[in-house]
């Protein structure tokens, strides 16, 4: 199950629309919207296939996500599924720890970058199964 | 606001902003302590996460870390995945794709462990 990613620095000089990036995009997309989570997790890994380490592919992540996150939040909004009072009171709390977070990621090994996210993405998974 | 909550935002914008699936732990807080319907959670997940997520990219893109070249290919891609998703998501309301995608993500998170990397 361990499969290592061919030379991809390479293969993105001799594509001219980057099919994998757009497609593997529109599957985060789909996910996020339909979980109200997860896009993220996905984006990881397909970033890192695209020759990212793994630290840069975990600040990448948050970078795709943000504008897929938008635009969903926008229709969960628009559709009176939420109420922005609902969220604001988790976000004073929510920005202090983005702000310790972005500040660990600079202190934390690659290593262990990877071994938590498999962590939670297992836990994540389970959850999702016992949903 | 008990502290219980702030500590959820907490771990939650903490976790989020590093890449490693924020919506996990304010998803949990609302599934277990509070009595949010499935979809509203969801909304609230993903509202949290607007300034969270400005925030971490606003510092990361500091350091030069964003590659925007590999990025806006994927956010663009995504932007045309979230429209079906949505409307999936209230058609079907969770079920067997949650239940499909659960298993995608144990497999992914035992090979994130199991498979060692040149480049970390």
């Amino acid at each position: 199950m361990c499969f290592g990613h061919a030379n991809k620095g390479e293969s993105m000089k001799k594509r001219k629309w980057m099919w994998r990036e757009i497609g593997g995009g529109a599957a985060i997309g789909f996910i996020n919207g339909f979980l109200g989570a997860g896009g993220g997790m996905l984006a990881v890994p397909l970033l890192r296939g695209t020759g990212l380490s793994q630290k840069e592919a975990h600040a990448n992540a948050v970078a795709v996500i943000l504008p897929i996150t938008a635009l969903s939040a926008g229709i969960y909004l628009w559709r009176g599924q939420v109420a922005f009072s609902q969220a604001a009171v988790y976000m004073p709390a929510g920005l202090a720890g983005a702000w310790l977070g972005t500040g660990l990621m600079q202190k934390i090994s690659g290593e262990w970058l990877r071994r938590i996210f498999g962590g939670l993405m297992i836990y994540a998974g389970v959850r999702l199964l016992l949903r | 606001m008990t502290a219980l909550a702030l500590a959820a935002g907490l771990f939650s914008g903490l976790i989020g902003a590093m890449g490693l699936g924020g919506g996990t732990v304010l998803m949990m807080y609302l599934a277990l302590f509070t009595k949010t319907p499935q979809l509203t959670a969801q909304g609230i997940n993903l509202l949290f996460f607007l300034p969270i997520g400005l925030l971490a990219v606003t510092r990361y893109a500091q350091k030069q870390t964003i590659r925007w070249k590999t990025v806006l290919p994927i956010a663009a891609g995504g932007l045309l995945g979230a429209v079906p998703g949505i409307f999936s998501a209230t058609a079907f309301g969770g079920g067997v794709t949650a239940k499909i995608f659960g298993g995608f993500l144990i497999v992914l998170g035992i090979k994130e462990i199991v498979c060692k990397r040149k480049k970390t």
